[in-house]
């Protein structure tokens, strides 16, 4: 490749992301599918800039696939990949396995070969991680119930893929011969024990290296204090797991995911993931730029309500089966509801199968292309749907309409407080309230809490506090005030929202996670303002003092007088603060810290000039 | 022996010289429980139960503190506002502190002879201390007369030594019966049973 064509690729690529990304996110749509469109524009149908690149782009831009199981990996640790057994090989088995044999059932009704039903079926069944997990990443669903059992089913079908990539040569008619896409691999030719031999060996030398030999690695590496050579080694390793695991046949984004389970635990999780995260954000990105550029809109002009049918039955097939599952794995309505939108879109693994499945002459080029297309625009729908569910179905099926099995409680009291969010913080507020004898009533959103905080005895209630009616409900009316403590800080100013426009007699007391928040929330005319953890802090430093043979009385009204100076500069700052939105958030942070520290040596003067002095003073001692 | 609680209230302790050099020479006197007030509660939150039972357990209270304002600091008050409660300390049946001796041992910047009627304070010292001394009538007390150290601010190296050496005289001699107590009640201030320096010069 010459620079030139390098440069060329590099800034179609780059642009297309900066230009269609924020686009996208102006529109409350989500990266994803800004790349999408991105994709969609720049490919062969519209602009034509990169031509018929789309496939191999997406060739090279899965490697952020496999760098995004291995942060996965790093989240989990192995106690609770453990505790996730269930689901992933219950909940994840069952879906391919049901999805697979419906699919391959109705392709064989129409006509098709017994062979080459089965295989379609078996690669539509697999849905895309590189997808689902950014989207619900981005919406913070990640924890939920919908989000864990999603993610194990995702993870079965990453494992799914190797049985299916050794089955397909035995499905092949008989006389062609197999072409091996894993020619590369050591063990294409080794017989059945031996292979598994090898799988066994590399899984477990995997695990084994990466507590013995990985760690001390990294130990070295971090000790040269050397960043970008920590990033180098970083990326070494992710590539080195997925050579590894190429080579006896495994899937990278396997074992890139086995290889982060095992770090989990380590010291360098973070710096791992501060140093992969970017490049899995853009090659991920570029993944779906690719996607995007692959439709083949000729094929999909030709025959329109062919490939829409396909796109739509496939997308009902699979829902259908997610629908079933979530109910028989007791999944809450709404939860079932997003796992089955999350899931019906066929993966990018999809397109390595077909390719597969070609070059092994198990599927005709004509299927092969028109079915490229179809998983390419289930894959562009995908977003759209979640975002369909979100602006739709959550508010009428979720916890909305009179149907449904979890609309809000029917709140049976009034109180002088209503606390709108009880996760840790909430909780503190509503527990301290209630020992000093004041009522309030509890909203919280998060559907196994409500259970849980109930079945313990206490009145907490399902429901959206950014909801007009359930204010209503909670007694907004009558209540004095409101404690408003979600748990992002975007939740926390439509309820602040909400209440200045339905109940602006309300005093409201806002949480706020960081700086940034608070000055949102004084934008938006909030007065009383407490951010997560400035008191903690501010309470650990004081003990530090103390610890240091401080007098226990001057550091904590050091830490007090603090935390009224911290709180009067950000007000100053509130107030100086320009309305250009600063572009580098850490920046904009370093601005603001830099800003405070000048302000405390304002601080330091006044604790030191607060009394007690012999020249303030004639007669102290 | 006599046991002796040094309930000490200074918010700037770190600061003095007066209270550090009485408290260093004082420390480590057997039988005398030095309770810092401003380091255990430096939130003023203070636990009547823990105080009363230290009260019990001895004879002789000494409220060891700066002057300030004609009083003793603000926590000292809120000690006293929470701990001597009605039905304990005072009161039918507020027995519990019957018979203990209590005194101040202060610091105050003036000379003597500003708290006078001529003087800058208009009143002598005892007069201020009225406050302190009817706490303690009320509880059934009897109240000794100051250890005091004037002109705080301008005491040399080897004063402040001979008021430590007084002050370690005095906790001894209240706990040995050296000072006779009802004697010592006659006194202005109690420096003078001790060679306390001189305020006159």
């Amino acid at each position: 490749m010459s620079n030139e064509s390098f440069f060329y690729q590099a800034l179609v690529y780059l642009a297309t992301m900066v230009v269609f990304v924020p686009l996208a996110k102006k529109l409350n749509l989500g990266s994803v599918l800004g790349y999408l469109m991105g994709g969609i524009i720049i490919g062969p149908a519209l602009l034509g800039l990169i031509g018929h690149g789309g496939e191999d782009l997406m060739h090279f831009a899965e490697f952020g696939v496999v760098m995004m199981l291995f942060l996965i990996g790093l989240e989990l640790e192995p106690s609770l990949l453990w505790k996730l057994r269930a689901p992933i090989l219950g909940l994840g088995g069952l879906q391919v396995t049901v999805t697979a044999i419906l699919i391959a059932g109705l392709s064989f009704s129409l006509g098709m070969p017994f062979n080459e039903s089965l295989v379609l079926g078996m690669i539509l069944s697999l849905s895309s991680t590189a997808i689902v997990l950014q989207i619900l990443g981005e919406k913070g669903q990640m924890g939920s119930a919908a989000g864990q059992s999603t993610f194990s089913v995702l993870l079965f079908q990453d494992i799914a893929v190797i049985p299916m990539l050794a089955i397909f040569p035995l499905l092949a008619p008989a006389g062609t011969e197999a072409v091996h896409t894993e020619g590369t691999s050591l063990i294409a030719n080794q017989p059945a024990w031996a292979k598994t031999l090898i799988v066994l060996g590399a899984v477990s030398a995997l695990g084994i290296g990466g507590r013995f030999v990985v760690k001390p690695i990294l130990h070295i590496v971090a000790r040269t204090r050397l960043r970008e050579l920590f990033t180098a080694s970083a990326l070494l390793l992710v590539v080195g797991i997925a050579v590894l695991m190429t080579l006896v046949g495994l899937s990278p984004a396997l074992g890139a995911f086995l290889g982060g389970v095992v770090l989990a635990n380590s010291e360098y999780r973070h710096e791992l993931e501060s140093d992969i995260e970017p490049f899995k954000g853009l090659l991920l990105g570029l993944f779906f730029i690719g996607v995007g550029a692959s439709i083949d809109f000729n094929l999909v002009i030709a025959e329109p309500l062919l490939v829409l049918g396909l796109v739509l039955g496939i997308m009902l097939v699979k829902f259908i089966v997610l629908m079933g599952l979530g109910r028989l794995f007791r999944l809450s309505w709404d939860q079932n509801l997003l796992f089955a939108f999350a899931l019906p879109q066929v993966g990018e693994f999809a397109f390595v199968l077909f390719s597969f499945a070609l070059q092994s002459a198990l599927l005709p080029q004509r299927i092969v292309s028109l079915m490229m297309a179809v998983v390419a625009i289930s894959m562009a729908l995908t977003p759209l749907v979640l975002l369909a569910h979100e602006k739709w179905i959550v508010p009428n099926f979720g916890c909305g309409a009179k149907n449904t099995e979890r609309e809000p409680d029917k709140i049976d009291e009034k109180n002088p407080v209503i606390i709108a969010g009880f996760d840790h913080f909430g909780t503190i507020v509503g527990r301290f309230l209630r020992a000093s004898g004041v009522r309030s009533t509890v909203l919280d959103l998060d559907s196994d809490r409500v259970d849980l905080l109930r079945r313990m005895g206490l009145k907490v209630y399902y429901g959206d506090a950014a909801r007009m009616d359930m204010l209503q409900s909670a007694g907004a009316m009558q209540a004095k005030l409101i404690v408003i403590a979600m748990e992002t800080p975007e939740k926390n100013l439509e309820v602040v929202d909400a209440v200045k426009k339905h109940f602006p007699h309300l005093q409201m007391l806002v949480r706020a996670t960081e700086n940034a928040d608070a000055f949102d929330l004084m934008n938006s005319g909030v007065l009383h303002i407490y951010r997560e953890t400035v008191d903690t802090s501010l309470r650990m430093a004081s003990d530090a003092l103390e610890m240091l043979g401080h007098r226990a009385y001057q550091s904590q009204r050091a830490a007090r007088m603090f935390r009224k100076f911290d709180e009067q500069s950000l007000k100053g700052m509130a107030a100086y603060r320009d309305d250009k939105q600063y572009v580098n958030v850490v920046k904009e942070r370093i601005d603001e810290l830099q800003k405070l520290i000048q302000a405390d040596n304002y601080t330091n003067l006044m604790v030191r000039d607060a009394g007690w002095n012999k020249g303030d003073a004639e007669e102290r001692n | 022996m006599a046991k002796i609680l040094l309930l000490f209230a200074h918010p700037a302790f770190e600061r003095s010289r007066i209270h550090a050099a009485l408290l260093k020479a004082a420390a480590g006197l057997p039988n005398v429980t030095l309770h810092d007030l401003y380091e255990v509660y430096p939130d003023f939150d203070v636990v009547p139960r823990i105080e009363q039972k230290l009260l019990a357990e001895h004879d002789i209270i000494i409220f060891q503190h700066p002057f300030y304002w004609y009083s003793g600091p603000a926590l000292l008050k809120q000690w006293i506002d929470l701990v001597l409660q009605h039905g304990w300390a005072y009161g039918h049946e507020g027995v519990a502190l019957k018979g203990k001796y209590l005194m101040n041992v202060i610091s105050a910047g003036g000379k003597e002879q500003s708290y006078s009627p001529e003087g800058h304070h208009g009143y002598p010292l005892k007069q201020f201390m009225l406050p302190f001394e009817q706490t303690a009538t009320l509880c059934n007390m009897h109240y000794l007369p100051p250890f005091v150290v004037h002109d705080s601010n301008s005491l040399n190296a080897q004063q402040l030594d001979s008021y430590a050496a007084a002050y370690v005289e005095l906790l001894k001699g209240l706990q040995s019966g050296k000072i006779d107590l009802p004697q010592a009640q006659q006194q202005y201030y109690i420096n003078a049973l001790v060679g306390a320096p001189d305020h006159s010069s």
